[in-house]
């Protein structure tokens, strides 16, 4: 049992330095939200899930338990909202952008 | 009914949290469940009763397996993107059309879409998805909604409507 912990904490610690490095690396705001929303998203459940393994189904287990899906749901909320957000406001796409239908689309 | 619902859920929710059958614990959870569900019960899902349906529930898990296995193939595509020296990407906005008719499957869909490998959804005008893609490998609206949106669809449809 401490052995999956471990492995599911240092995969999840894994996954957010390489969100953290498509946040950096990526060109523009919806590049790095992509990187930010799934990697960040995926490595803390994993570090969650690593918790639920340490304790059991105990108190701090069921919570952590409890995190992911209300992670899950702010995550992509956030990102949505950001996105959206960031168009409206007028943040250009990047160079290496090939489509946009989103332009023409009445804002409201 | 919806109200109903809510109470119970965010009842269950309550006691989860706290992992405590106290009396006093039980009863601060039942008047905290109440305003929520009296404050926020008008913004519940609007009819409940198909959820009390058990194959709901079936195809629910069936699209959970589905959508965790995405979710973790999502993850090993940003990271290879990221981590690629001349990193391989395509951006743009594309427009996917989907046939959910009922908000809460648009939401769920939308949710799904921002999980799974290099989308990000914008925005939902009526019947259309607004999507953000980091790789845009056709040209062609049949392809790409299939590839983007066609896998969770028929799911989400059984499950929500």
């Amino acid at each position: 049992m401490e052995y999956i912990s471990f492995i599911l904490i240092c995969i999840g610690i894994l996954f957010n330095f390489f969100g953290c490095i498509g946040l950096m690396r990526l060109p523009d705001v919806y590049n790095r939200l992509q990187s930010a929303t799934k990697c960040v998203t995926l490595g803390t459940c994993s570090i969650l899930l690593g918790v639920l393994f340490h304790y059991g189904f105990v108190e701090a287990g069921v919570k952590a338990i409890i995190a992911i899906p209300l992670l899950f749901f702010g995550a992509t909320v956030a990102a949505h909202a950001l996105v959206k957000g960031a168009y409206i406001f007028g943040v250009k796409l990047g160079d290496k952008s090939v489509k946009d239908d989103y332009k023409d689309v009445p804002k409201s | 009914m919806r109200y109903i619902a809510l109470f119970i859920l965010a009842f269950i929710f309550w006691l989860l949290i706290t992992m405590n059958i106290s009396v006093a614990n039980i009863i601060v959870g039942a008047v905290a469940a109440l305003v929520t569900a009296l404050i926020f019960g008008k913004h519940f899902i609007k009819d409940v009763i198909p959820f009390l349906q058990p194959q709901r529930y079936f195809w629910l898990i069936i699209y959970l397996i589905i959508f965790i296995w995405e979710c973790i193939r999502a993850n090993f595509d940003v990271a290879y993107r990221v981590l690629h020296p001349a990193m391989p990407i395509k951006p743009g906005i594309v427009k996917v059309k989907m046939s959910l008719k009922k908000n809460i499957a648009k939401t769920i869909l939308a949710n799904s879409i921002t999980m799974t490998p290099g989308t990000i959804s914008v925005d939902i005008i009526d019947d259309y998805i607004y999507v953000h893609w980091i790789y845009v490998s056709s040209e062609d609206p049949e392809k790409y909604s299939q590839k983007i949106s066609g896998r969770f669809e028929k799911f989400i449809k059984k499950i929500f409507e």
